[in-house]
C-alpha cells in the first residue's frame, strides 16, 4: 500500500511540475497575472508530493518491505537502521528520487526567498525549474520506478553495497546532489534572463548567492567523496580521476568560473553573455555527469548498472534541455551587448583569463573522461585514460590560474598598471620564493616538485597578506580592529576561499612528496618503524558486527618507546553479499596521518599489514572546508541581507501598484533597472 | 550570431559521440584473436623477477589469462570470484600484470588475495598489444593447443562465469 501511495504521489508531482513548467512561463510572456501567480503555490505543492513519495520509499526501507524490488536489492534486515534510511538513496532509482526531491526543495527556497524579485521573473525561473523537474520525474516513472514491486516478495534483501555502509557515504550523495541541483537555479535565472532579454547587474546579484550556495554544497560533496575514498577504500589515495569523480569535478570547475564571472557582471556589468553561457554549462555538466554515471556509456572500464533504455532517455533529455538552452543563447545573447569596457591589464581581464583557464581545464578533464568513448565511436580502438594524463594536463593549466589568483584581487577594475602591480607584489613574490625553496629542507629532503607546489601555495598566502594590508591602509582612520571590522564579509570570503586553495595545495604537495608506506609481514609482537613512530602488532581477533564478520587487528603505536595509542584496523566480510572490505584505522593529526590497513592473514597469526605515514594529508580536506566557508561567508554578506529588508517595504508598494497597472515584463524590468 | 552558435555546435558533436557510444557494447566486441593461436610471450614473474615464464610452457592444459593491474578499480570487483575459482582448482589462472609497478602490484595481491598460479609482468604493455588488450580487466580462455577460445572484456561476473566460461572450460578439458 505504502509504495503505491508513493507512486501516486510521484505521478501527482509530475502533473504539478508540468503545470509549473508551462502556465507561469506563458503567463509571464502574455501578461496574465493569475498564471504568473500560480508559480509559487504549484512549486510548494510539488514539494509536498515529492516529500510524500520520498517518505514512502524511506518507510519501505525502514520496514524491510522486500516486496519492493528496490528495497530487496539494496537493503537487508540485518542492516542497521541509519543505513536502511541511507539505502533509500543508495540505489539508482532512489538517488534520482532524491535528485528531484532536492530540485523541488531548491524551487521552494527560490519561491520563498524571492519576494523582492519581479513576479514575472520568478514565474520564469520557477517555470524553467519545473520543466527540468518534469524530465526527471518522467525518467523515474518510465525507466526507473523506485516503487516497482517484486512478486513474490524476496525473503531477504541482498544488502546495501558494503562500500556505501559508512557515515561519509550517507551524507556524500545528498551534498553532491544539492550542488548539482543547485546549479539549476543559476541555470533557470540565466534562461529567464535570456527569455526576458533582461540581463543586468540586478540579474547577476539575484543569481549570485544561489550559485554560491550550490558551489558550497558541491565543494563539500566532492570533499566528502574524496575523504570517503581515502578512509574507506583502504588504499590511502584520495583522488583517482575516475569518471564518476570527474563527473562531479566538471561542474565544480565551471561553477567556480561562474561564481567569478557573476562577480564581474554584478560589479561591472561586463561578461554578460559569458556568464549566461557559464550558467548553462555548469548545469549542463551536472546533467551530463548524471548521464555518464547512470547510462553506462563508460562501462568499458568502470561498472555501473547498465540499462540502454535509461541511457537513451537521459540523452534525449540532455538534447532537449541543453540543446534548447544553447539555441536560445545563440538567438538572444547577441542582443545583450558587451557591457563595460576594460583594458588589457585590469581585474576584469585577469578574471576573464582565469575563467578561460578553468574552462580549458574543465574541457581537458571532459576530453579525458570521454576520450575512450570517442575513440571507440570512431572505431579507433579502445583505450583507457588514467591519472597520468589528467595530472599532465591539469597542473600546467592551474599554475597560471593560481598565479593570477594572487594578482587579481590587487588589480584595479577597468584599468590596472602592470609595473605598479609588480612593485606592490615584489615582497610577496620574494617571500614566497624563499619560503618555498627552504620549506622542503624542514621536511627533510629538497624536491623540485614540492618546492614548486609550495611556491604556488605561499604565493596565494603572501598576496592575501599584501591585499589585506593595503586595503586596511586605504580604509581611513581608526585602530587595526576597527579597520578590520570595516571590511565587508564578501571581501573576507574571497580571501578565505583563496586561502583554502593554498591549504589544499600544501596538503597535496606535501603528501605526494613525503608520504611513506610499508607493506610488511607482521608476526605477533613484531614491530615496524616509520616516520618516528613504531607500530607493534599484537595479533588479530575475530569480532562480529551487525551484518558482517571481521578480523580486528590490534596495533600499538609507540613514540620514543611510549605507547600513544592503539589502532584497530579491520578486515570485514559482509554476510549477505560475501564482499570483503578493508576498514583501515587512521590516527588523524594536524601534521600527519597514521594509516594502518590489514592485508592477508598468514600462518601462525601473522598478517600482512600496510602502514602509511601521510604528512599534511588532512590539509587537503581542510582546504576544501575553508573554500566552502568562504562561500558561506559570501552569501551572508550584508548587502544580501539588506536587500531582503529594504525590499520588503518596496514589494508592498510594488504589489499595490501592480494591482492597478497590468503587469508587464518589460515595464517591471525597466523599473528594477532604475 | 555565428560565434554564439559555437557552443551549440560543440554540444551537437558531443551528443553524436554519446549517442554512438550508447549503442556500443564495450563488452561484446568479438576479438579477432578468437580461434587463433594465443600470441607467444615470455616475461618475468611478478614474485620472482629472476624467473621467466613462456606461454608455450602451458601447452597441453586449459588455462585462463587474466589481465589485471593494481590501479584498476573493476579488477577489485572480479577479484573475489577469481580467488574462489582458483581455490576450486578447476582451472589455473595466470595473471598478466599490465602497466603496473611491481611493489604496488605485490601489495595489491597481499591485500586482496592472490588467485594466480603465477603472474607475469608487462610494465610497458607490450604483451597487452599482442593480445589486443584495451581495458583492464580482461580474461582469455586458452585451450590445450594454445588457441584463444574466449575473451571476456571487463570484470568476470558470476553470470559470465557460470554461463560461458565454466561450460567452455569443461568442454575444452573433456
Amino acid at each position: 500500500m505504502i509504495p503505491e501511495l508513493g507512486n501516486f504521489a510521484l505521478i501527482l508531482a509530475l502533473l504539478l511540475a508540468l503545470t509549473q513548467g508551462t502556465l507561469p512561463i506563458i503567463g509571464a510572456a502574455r501578461g496574465i497575472p493569475s498564471w504568473i501567480a500560480l508559480a509559487r503555490p504549484v512549486v510548494q505543492g510539488q514539494f509536498v508530493f515529492l516529500a510524500i513519495a520520498f517518505g514512502c520509499l524511506a518507510y519501505s526501507f525502514v520496514n524491510n518491505d522486500f516486496s519492493v524490488m528496490n528495497v530487496a536489492r539494496n537493503s537487508n534486515s540485518e542492516l542497521p537502521i541509519q543505513y536502511r534510511i541511507a539505502a533509500s538513496w543508495g540505489s539508482h532509482e532512489g538517488s534520482l528520487l532524491l535528485w528531484v526531491f532536492m530540485l523541488s526543495a531548491w524551487s521552494v527556497a527560490v519561491s520563498v526567498f524571492s519576494r523582492h524579485l519581479p513576479d514575472e521573473m520568478v514565474a520564469r525561473v520557477l517555470g524553467v525549474m519545473g520543466l527540468v523537474s518534469v524530465g526527471f520525474i518522467l525518467f523515474l516513472l518510465v525507466t526507473s520506478n523506485p516503487f516497482d514491486r517484486l512478486l513474490p516478495a524476496a525473503l531477504e534483501g541482498s544488502d546495501l553495497n558494503p562500500l556505501l555502509q559508512d557515515p561519509g557515504m550517507v551524507i556524500h550523495p545528498p551534498m553532491l546532489y544539492m550542488g548539482y541541483v543547485g546549479f539549476s537555479v543559476a541555470f533557470a535565472f540565466a534562461i529567464a534572463a535570456l527569455i526576458s532579454g533582461q540581463m543586468d547587474a540586478a540579474w547577476a546579484r539575484w543569481s549570485r548567492p544561489w550559485t554560491t550556495i550550490a558551489w558550497v554544497f558541491l565543494t563539500i560533496g566532492i570533499m566528502l567523496g574524496s575523504w570517503w575514498a581515502y578512509y574507506e577504500l583502504g588504499w590511502g589515495g584520495w583522488w583517482f580521476w575516475d569518471p564518476v569523480e570527474n563527473a562531479s569535478f566538471l561542474p565544480w570547475l565551471v561553477g567556480t568560473a561562474l561564481v567569478h564571472s557573476l562577480a564581474v557582471t554584478e560589479k561591472r556589468g561586463s561578461f554578460k553573455s559569458w556568464t549566461v553561457l557559464l550558467a548553462i554549462c555548469a548545469f549542463s555538466l551536472s546533467l551530463l555527469g548524471t548521464f555518464l554515471v547512470r547510462s553506462g556509456v563508460l562501462t568499458s572500464v568502470h561498472a555501473f548498472a547498465t540499462d540502454p533504455a535509461r541511457g537513451v532517455f537521459i540523452l534525449a533529455f540532455l538534447v532537449i534541455v541543453i540543446g534548447s538552452s544553447l539555441l536560445l543563447f545563440a538567438w538572444r545573447a547577441p542582443k545583450v551587448g558587451l557591457g563595460g569596457k576594460f583594458d588589457l591589464v585590469s581585474r576584469e581581464s585577469m578574471l576573464l583569463a582565469n575563467n578561460l583557464l578553468l574552462m580549458v581545464a574543465a574541457g581537458s578533464v571532459l576530453l579525458g573522461t570521454l576520450y575512450p568513448l570517442i575513440m571507440d565511436s570512431l572505431d579507433l580502438g579502445k583505450i583507457s585514460v588514467g591519472p597520468p594524463y589528467f595530472e599532465a594536463v591539469f597542473v600546467p593549466l592551474m599554475t597560471p590560474a593560481i598565479f593570477l589568483m594572487g594578482l587579481g584581487p590587487l588589480a584595479r577594475w577597468k584599468q590596472a598598471s602592470l609595473p605598479e602591480l609588480m612593485l606592490r607584489l615584489r615582497w610577496a613574490f620574494g617571500v614566497s620564493v624563499v619560503t618555498a625553496l627552504l620549506m622542503p629542507f624542514v621536511m627533510g629532503e629538497w624536491k623540485p616538485l614540492v618546492s614548486f607546489g609550495l611556491l604556488l601555495a605561499f604565493w596565494i598566502i603572501a598576496t592575501i597578506f599584501v591585499s589585506i594590508r593595503q586595503r586596511l591602509h586605504n580604509s581611513g582612520q581608526g585602530g587595526l580592529f576597527t579597520k578590520l571590522a570595516r571590511q565587508s564579509r564578501s571581501y573576507y570570503s574571497m580571501h578565505l576561499a583563496h586561502l583554502g586553495i593554498a591549504v589544499f595545495i600544501i596538503g597535496v604537495t606535501l603528501v605526494n612528496g613525503y608520504e611513506t608506506e610499508k607493506d610488511v609481514r607482521m608476526e605477533i609482537g613484531s614491530t615496524v618503524t616509520m616516520g618516528g613512530y613504531t607500530f607493534r602488532f599484537n595479533g588479530a581477533s575475530p569480532v562480529s558486527g551487525p551484518n558482517y564478520q571481521a578480523m580486528r587487528g590490534d596495533i600499538d603505536v609507540l613514540r620514543n618507546g611510549e605507547k600513544i595509542r592503539v589502532m584497530q584496523p579491520e578486515k570485514r566480510t559482509y554476510n549477505a553479499s560475501g564482499m570483503a572490505m578493508t576498514e583501515p584505522a587512521i590516527d588523524t593529526g594536524l601534521l600527519r596521518d597514521l594509516y594502518v590497513a590489514l592485508g592477508e592473514p598468514l600462518e601462525d597469526g601473522a598478517w600482512v599489514v600496510r602502514v602509511y605515514h601521510k604528512p599534511f594529508v588532512d590539509w587537503i580536506w581542510f582546504g576544501c572546508l575553508l573554500m566552502a566557508f568562504g562561500g558561506i561567508l559570501a552569501v551572508t554578506d550584508r548587502r544580501y541581507r539588506l536587500k531582503v529588508h529594504s525590499k520588503h517595504v518596496e514589494t508592498t508598494t510594488v504589489v499595490a501598484e501592480g494591482k492597478r497597472v497590468a503587469s508587464n515584463a518589460g515595464l517591471a524590468a525597466g523599473g528594477k533597472k532604475a | 550570431m555565428t560565434r554564439f552558435l559555437l557552443p551549440l555546435a560543440a554540444f551537437i558533436v558531443l551528443v553524436v559521440f554519446l549517442a554512438v557510444g550508447l549503442g556500443l557494447k564495450p563488452r561484446e566486441v568479438p576479438s579477432p584473436l578468437i580461434g587463433k593461436p594465443a600470441p607467444i610471450f615470455q616475461s618475468q614473474l611478478l614474485h620472482e623477477p629472476g624467473k621467466m615464464l613462456a606461454s608455450q610452457d602451458n601447452l597441453g592444459k586449459v588455462w585462463l589469462l587474466n589481465v589485471w593491474a593494481s590501479w584498476c578499480v573493476s579488477c577489485r570487483e572480479e577479484h573475489p570470484l577469481l580467488v574462489e575459482l582458483a581455490r576450486s582448482g578447476i582451472v589455473p589462472i595466470y595473471g598478466l600484470n599490465y602497466k603496473d609497478k611491481r611493489d604496488l602490484a605485490l601489495q595489491w595481491l597481499n591485500q586482496y588475495g592472490d588467485p594466480y598460479t603465477v603472474s607475469v609482468v608487462d610494465p610497458e604493455g607490450r604483451i597487452g598489444i599482442d593480445y589486443g588488450v584495451y581495458g583492464v580487466p580482461e580474461t582469455y580462455v586458452i585451450d590445450k593447443n594454445g588457441v584463444i577460445r574466449h575473451k571476456q572484456i571487463g570484470p568476470v561476473t558470476v553470470e559470465s562465469l557460470e554461463k560461458k566460461i565454466l561450460p567452455l572450460i569443461k568442454e575444452l578439458q573433456g
